[in-house]
């Protein structure tokens, strides 16, 4: 079969199994754009902003462990592509994205929309590739999927320069069934040696603790992970990233650890004797302060990307290998060993535990006249059942929603944990929307993020991705705000804004459904009324209490036993709000 | 301390630029870093020295591996090893020093490959610190010009680095 560069692309995307192509046209893609014309079998969406295609491909990608895809034009299409690339990258999402780039006769030369992107985007993605030759074109799609879904997964850029896929040039085409990189080659299984190094020092902790990260959704090992820590009965603490990968309801589970984790989540890692890490990487807002942090365990780090071990924190029994394979080994070690675990032990450990969740630091003011931010998470749990896909812009929206709603099951919680960007959730939302059409899908978020990629209400329009907007609108920036209280005397440095657009007018502007929900009482009536409107988007404008903070938390600098606590009830707190 | 890491890496247009971003990214230590095609046309052969204590070359050798780009990298540190570094340089004579600076260069092997009315130019080989030797026992004034290449280095014995 002959084809022109252009069709090679869209025909080699087809033979991937691509299903949506997230993008926006320019000149140095028209002819892609002009291949994609004439094929049905891949549905583009069409986004407002380049931004918004790098973030619904990611939401996409998160919500079904596919890789999302993303078409963009050269220059500004591409720059603005780099934040939804550089999200995905500190997460590990599997993307594959398609700049245009300038004809290769005029590339260095200023040419109009000329940027550089394989070098803008090398420090932000798992790997780029240049296309210099269109009979390589085929081959190099195929090796970028290859990258961007194996190992620790991230995203790829393939930047291709106009005449690659100029119409009048074709070549044979062949997409290649499979692909080997010699200089490519994750590790799969970890090392029997070290797995029973491992089960030794688990079999013989008294205050063991599982500490499980965003590598077991990627990795797809929620079911091993779960029997694994069933047949320890040890207790069991997610990441931000990790949330969904062990059943939030289940009595083993103590909650989220780090800077917003709750308090027997951290107390419990401190005191600890021995940790086992699955697919976590130590990141600055779980370890705290790093000098202090479990000062008394022996840790086993499971981790597919060898850079992930020792980064942060040295590890005792480190496991290079995908979470599945090993942990698949180790239940069998396990069920095969004499050994079990001390239970005499276990039952004080846990007693010690329960001592700690009886503070329930999560605890709020029930009995407010106003709306708080975590009644409304607590609502949105129950209307939706619990299983409703959540994405989530960033701040303390986002904080209420990882601890308020208990998810059960991997892949239903989206959010941007690395790079932290505001923006995500709207985009995010409509991407897994298109991947699931008939679950819920909320974007919780806050009047400050929703505003950065707003404009995609006109994609969720156009594709019909009614997705429900809980915009817990607290007038701040409010994470910024709290940083404020705690640290700089309350001195509100620019996180607040003086105009606030009407948000029920702007999304019936958008020919969606705006709602402002001003009392407590009303907030459930308003879910339900929202969520039986199956086919439209509804903006639920929440106006919730200004002052609230999200506790407990970790400030900087703290270690995990020090947390700050919120203040008792009836204490009087003395607040003045600018 | 200081390391020489020795990587084999696909001969690809912005293969350097990886590493060295790397190194620029992560707040790594660089001193010298040298870059030559090998005898497969396909791989190039780097040489780069760095320094650090034992977790930050653990997280180099473990960053630069990660790079898709590197089929195969050695710390030479970790084995027995020749290390080489060439240098050019070019000083001033006079008639009363130019005896001197022959002599000086013969004892370090050198050789002095251009002369000119008021100047020479000594090629050295050797480990870096034999040249830095070198330099000093040279008056610094009468120096007009240093160039060296960086070190590169090969493991002893009848291993190697290779595919
Ligand atoms: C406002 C804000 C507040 C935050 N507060 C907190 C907080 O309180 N607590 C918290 O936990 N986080 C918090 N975060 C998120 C934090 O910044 C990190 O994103 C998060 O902690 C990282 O999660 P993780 O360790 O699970 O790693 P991930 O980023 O999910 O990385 C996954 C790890 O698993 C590995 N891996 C991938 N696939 C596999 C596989 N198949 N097998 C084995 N290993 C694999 C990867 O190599 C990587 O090391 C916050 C973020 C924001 C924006
Ligand atoms: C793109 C981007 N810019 C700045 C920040 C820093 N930042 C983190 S949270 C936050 C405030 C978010 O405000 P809002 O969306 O209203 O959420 P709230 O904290 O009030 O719930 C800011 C500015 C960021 N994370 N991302
Ligand atoms: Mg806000």
């Amino acid at each position: 079969m002959e084809l022109n560069g252009a069709q090679i692309l869209v025909q080699s995307l087809k033979d991937e199994g691509v299903e949506f192509l997230f993008g926006y046209p320019g000149g140095a893609v028209l002819h892609l754009y002009d291949a994609l014309f004439h094929q049905q079998d891949i549905k583009h969406i069409l986004v407002r902003h380049e931004q918004g295609a790098t973030h619904a491909a990611d939401g996409y990608a998160r919500a079904t462990g596919k890789p999302g895809v993303v078409l963009v034009t050269s220059g500004p299409g591409a720059t603005n592509a780099v934040t939804g690339i550089a999200t995905a990258h500190l997460d590990s999402i599997p993307l594959v994205v398609i700049s245009g780039q300038v004809p290769t006769p005029v590339i260095g030369s200023d040419a109009f929309q000329e940027v550089d992107m394989v070098g803008i985007t090398r420090p932000c993605v798992k790997h780029n590739f240049l296309v210099k030759d269109v009979t390589k074109l085929a081959e190099t799609v195929k090796k970028a999927f290859h990258v961007a879904t194996t190992g620790r997964p991230g995203p790829v850029v393939i930047d291709i320069p106009k005449d690659i896929t100029d119409p009048s040039i074709k070549v044979p085409y062949k997409y290649p069934r499979k692909v080997s990189m010699r200089s490519y080659n994750p590790v799969v299984k970890g090392h029997r040696k070290q797995i029973k190094k491992a089960v030794d020092l688990l079999l013989s902790a008294k205050k063991p603790m599982i500490y499980s990260g965003g590598g077991v959704i990627l990795g797809e090992a929620h079911k091993q992970l779960i029997e694994f820590t069933r047949l320890l009965g040890y207790p069991i603490t997610n990441t931000l990233m990790g949330l969904g990968s062990y059943p939030a309801t289940d009595k083993q589970f103590v909650g989220m650890l780090g800077m917003h984790g709750t308090y027997e989540a951290n107390m419990s890692m401190h005191e600890s004797d021995v940790i086992i890490a699955i697919g976590a990487r130590f990141d600055d807002r779980v370890t705290g302060k790093l000098d202090e942090f479990c000062p008394y365990a022996k840790i086993i780090h499971i981790d597919v990307d060898p850079a992930s071990i020792a980064k942060n924190v040295m590890v005792d029994v480190p496991i290079v290998g995908e979470v599945k394979p090993v942990l698949e080994t180790m239940i069998e070690m396990i069920n095969q060993d004499e050994r079990r675990p001390d239970k005499k032990a276990l039952a004080k450990w846990w007693e010690q535990i329960t001592k700690w969740q009886a503070l329930d630091s999560l605890a709020y003011d029930r009995n407010s006249d106003l709306i708080k931010p975590q009644y409304v998470i607590e609502q949105l749990y129950e209307v939706t059942k619990g299983n409703a896909f959540v994405t989530s812009d960033v701040g303390q929206h986002q904080m209420y929603a990882a601890q308020f709603y208990h998810f059960d099951k991997p892949r239903r919680w989206i959010n941007s944990g690395g790079l932290g960007t505001m923006g995500f959730g709207l985009p995010a939302a409509i991407g897994v929307k298109l991947a699931h059409p008939k679950s819920d899908v909320a974007c919780v978020t806050g009047e400050a993020s929703i505003q950065m990629c707003i404009q995609e209400l006109s994609t969720a329009l156009q594709y019909k991705t009614p997705v429900k907007i809980v915009n817990l609108n607290n007038r701040y920036m409010g994470m910024v705000r709290q940083w404020q209280e705690f640290t700089y005397e309350s001195r509100y440095s620019h996180s607040y804004m003086d105009t606030i657009p009407d948000f029920v007018q702007l999304a019936e502007a958008y020919g969606h459904v705006g709602m402002r929900i001003e009392k407590p009482e009303d907030v459930r009536s308003a879910f339900e009324e929202a969520f039986a409107m199956k086919d439209r988007t509804v903006f639920m404008d929440f106006m919730t209490d200004r002052t609230e903070n999200v506790y407990p938390m970790i400030e900087a600098g703290k270690a995990h036993h020090e947390m700050r606590l919120r203040v008792p009830p009836g204490t009087p707190v003395d607040r003045e709000l600018a | 301390m200081r390391h020489i890491i020795s990587i084999l890496i696909e001969n690809e247009s912005g293969a350097l630029s990886r590493v060295a971003g790397l190194f620029s990214a992560r707040g790594y230590n660089i001193e010298s870093l040298t870059v030559a095609p090998t005898e497969d046309e396909t791989l190039s052969r780097m040489t780069l020295v760095t320094w650090g204590d034992e977790n930050i070359i653990e997280q180099i050798t473990k960053q630069l591996n990660k790079l898709i780009d590197v089929v195969k990298l050695i710390d030479l540190a970790e084995a027995v090893h020749i290390e080489r570094e060439l240098m050019m340089i070019k000083i001033k004579t006079t008639d009363e020093t130019r005896e001197e600076i022959k002599r000086m260069s013969d004892i370090f092997r050198g050789k002095i490959i251009d002369v000119a009315a008021n100047s020479y130019v000594v090629e050295i080989t050797g480990p870096s610190d034999k040249l830095d030797a070198f330099i000093s026992a040279i008056d610094e004034a009468s120096i007009i010009e240093v160039v060296r290449s960086g070190p590169t280095g090969i493991s002893r014995g009848e291993n190697g680095l290779r595919l």
